[in-house]
């Protein structure tokens, strides 16, 4: 899964302005004609260091989305009533860390390391998704994580799947496929509650509406206040913009909820007959820069189980980057 | 005509063995020291409860048993019969490592047998398993050999290992009282003494050429009465978490 469209910019960082590529000025011609003309940029192509630096950005947060992310559902491994839910869900997120793996080998093709894209997540430099700092209180939030958070996910992943960097547009298309399964079993779990005993809709209705406001701010602020997109889409880094994919979603997934007889926290929400397009309140965006910079309810939760995991894990990394050395035992 | 209650004793020590080994192996999901070993150890832990998913299934098929779900979410500890070994905590690494190694090559060994066992099911059941268990322990070898190898702290670590897990494994091959004799005669396994030779055999080439030194097994008292129904400390509140919403509501389809 991944975490919308928001790429982060540290408050103080450089914003994309077109009087800041110092790129040679017939190379930046030619590279934004093959992209017009839908080529594939591949690792050793020119490419303007925006573009790179940009790509990073958005492919390690997706990386780090994706690690981060097997974190609220994986504590819900042990406890997963039955056979079937317990395999599935340690399976879904076997194949969210495998996704991290395959982003951050994408990620390292335009020069940054694994190692030093972890560092950068473990100190607070780079960002995942919002979505993720949020607890998982109940089994029913598993099933509307695996249901609607891997439906955003996969409305952002097919858009970007499309893009320009050969590499990650790879990365997606065999993520999308496995994101296809997860959210069928994301699907099949929140019907079941859905479907269910009192208890088990009411469960579910709760984790509805906790989750609402997350899943809203999912794809990211409003395009009205959103920066740098622009030479971003031309780019194809960004391939839809923010209220378009979240729209799309809105458009694919409200009536299914409706439809279970359950309910959404937003009176306002409605599709307008006269425009086709979704209305609804618009979620405390406030809250969403609050979670982003640290504050929200599970930050720092997260972080320390990556760092505990870095910490523990380090002597095994040491020890597999060794593989000569080998030991010899006194004779006698 | 073999033993239904010797069938059914030896079906749910192995069941239960390969559950709880994989409910401690699927916690590594997400925690791993690489990326690459989380998804080992979550593509083991599939492996593991799947085992003792078809195992629970050849219980209620064959022999009466309860429902699997039923059967592995509700019963109460005393009446599991999971080794010692694999209720353990993860602990580190390290603990995990050697616990994989020295697990796998027993289930291994013991697959490897029911393939001449005189019951149908078995015969079935460990072809179908034959080629993961060869993965598992391909797992197991590469990265015991790899940390012994590479460095003093890996080294040490794995002694350690080795040194608190052994008798802890040695007891996974607890001879049930009652119905060892039953289950040899009938030719439906060689046996726990059988099998715990031929473990032995497994393992010692792997720890010589990881410089391990494996202490002498006679002076090793097996850590036994997992398969009696006496557990560590560790095994109630694992079953508590692992049965607690299943437990919400059993009558309800979740």
């Amino acid at each position: 899964m991944y975490g919308g469209g928001y790429i982060f910019d540290e408050p103080n960082g450089k914003q994309l302005r077109e009087e800041q590529l110092h790129d040679d000025p017939e190379k930046l011609v030619a590279f934004e004609e093959r992209i017009a003309r839908g080529e594939k940029i591949e690792p050793g192509d020119w490419m303007p260091a925006e573009y790179r630096r940009q790509l990073i950005r958005l492919i390690e947060q997706h990386a780090h989305s994706e690690i981060i992310g097997a974190l609220p559902e994986g504590t819900w491994i042990t406890r997963a009533p039955g056979f079937k839910r317990k395999l599935a869900l340690i399976a879904k997120v076997q194949d969210e860390i495998g996704h991290g793996q395959l982003l951050y080998n994408a990620a390292e093709t335009l020069g940054k390391s694994r190692e030093a894209m972890i560092n950068d997540l473990l100190s607070g430099k780079s960002k995942y998704s919002n979505v993720f700092n949020y607890p998982a209180k109940t089994w029913a939030d598993v099933t509307v994580i695996g249901f609607l958070i891997d439906a955003a996910a996969i409305v952002n992943q097919v858009a970007n799947a499309k893009g320009s960097y050969g590499p990650y547009c790879r990365a997606l298309e065999r993520i999308c496929y496995e994101e296809s399964f997860h959210l069928k079993q994301g699907h099949d779990a929140f019907i079941e509650l859905a479907t269910g005993t009192p208890e088990q809709k009411a469960m579910l209705q709760d984790a509805l509406n906790r989750w609402w406001q997350p899943i809203m701010h999912f794809f990211g602020p409003p395009d009205k206040t959103s920066q740098h997109s622009e030479k971003l889409m031309q780019w194809k880094v960004k391939m839809a913009s923010n209220d378009e994919m979240r729209n799309q979603f809105l458009d694919s997934y409200v009536p299914k909820i409706w439809e279970l007889g359950l309910t959404l926290p937003d009176p306002a929400l409605r599709k307008n007959p006269d425009t086709g397009r979704w209305e609804y309140t618009d979620p405390d965006w406030n809250e969403f820069f609050r979670v982003i910079n640290g504050g929200g309810p599970c930050n720092a939760e997260r972080l320390q189980v990556r760092k505990w995991a870095e910490e523990e894990g380090r002597w095994v990394r040491k020890a597999l980057m060794n593989p000569t050395e080998r030991r010899s035992l006194p004779v006698a | 005509m073999i033993s239904n209650a010797a069938l059914t004793d030896l079906i749910i020590k192995m069941a239960d063995d390969e559950l709880i080994q994989g409910h401690r192996n699927s916690e590594w999901t997400g925690l791993g020291p690489v990326m690459e070993e989380d998804i080992a150890f979550s593509s083991m832990a599939q492996d593991k409860i799947g085992h003792a998913w078809a195992l629970y299934r050849i219980l209620h098929e064959n022999l009466g048993g309860e429902d699997p779900d039923r059967f592995a979410f509700m019963r109460p500890e005393s009446a599991f019969k999971c080794s010692h070994l694999v209720e353990m905590p993860n602990g580190g690494y390290d603990f995990s490592l050697m616990r994989h190694f020295l697990f796998d090559h027993a289930e291994t060994v013991r697959y490897e047998s029911l393939q001449e066992s005189s019951y149908e099911p078995f015969q079935q059941l460990s072809k179908k398993l034959k080629g993961e268990l060869k993965y598992h322990t391909l797992h197991a070898n590469a990265f015991i050999l790899q940390l012994s190898n590479a460095s003093e702290e890996g080294y040490a670590r794995m002694q350690t290992a080795l040194n608190d897990t052994i008798a802890l494994a040695a007891g996974i091959f607890e001879p049930s009282a009652a119905h060892e004799e039953t289950l040899i005669t009938e030719k439906v396994y060689p046996g726990e003494k059988a099998l715990y030779n031929r473990w032995l055999d497994r393992i010692y080439p792997v720890l010589v050429k990881a410089s391990l030194n494996l202490p002498d097994m006679k002076t090793v008292a097996p850590v036994y009465g997992g398969r009696q129904g006496f557990h560590t400390t560790h095994l109630a509140p694992l079953l508590k978490e692992m049965g607690e919403v299943f437990n919400l509501d059993t009558e309800a389809s979740w």
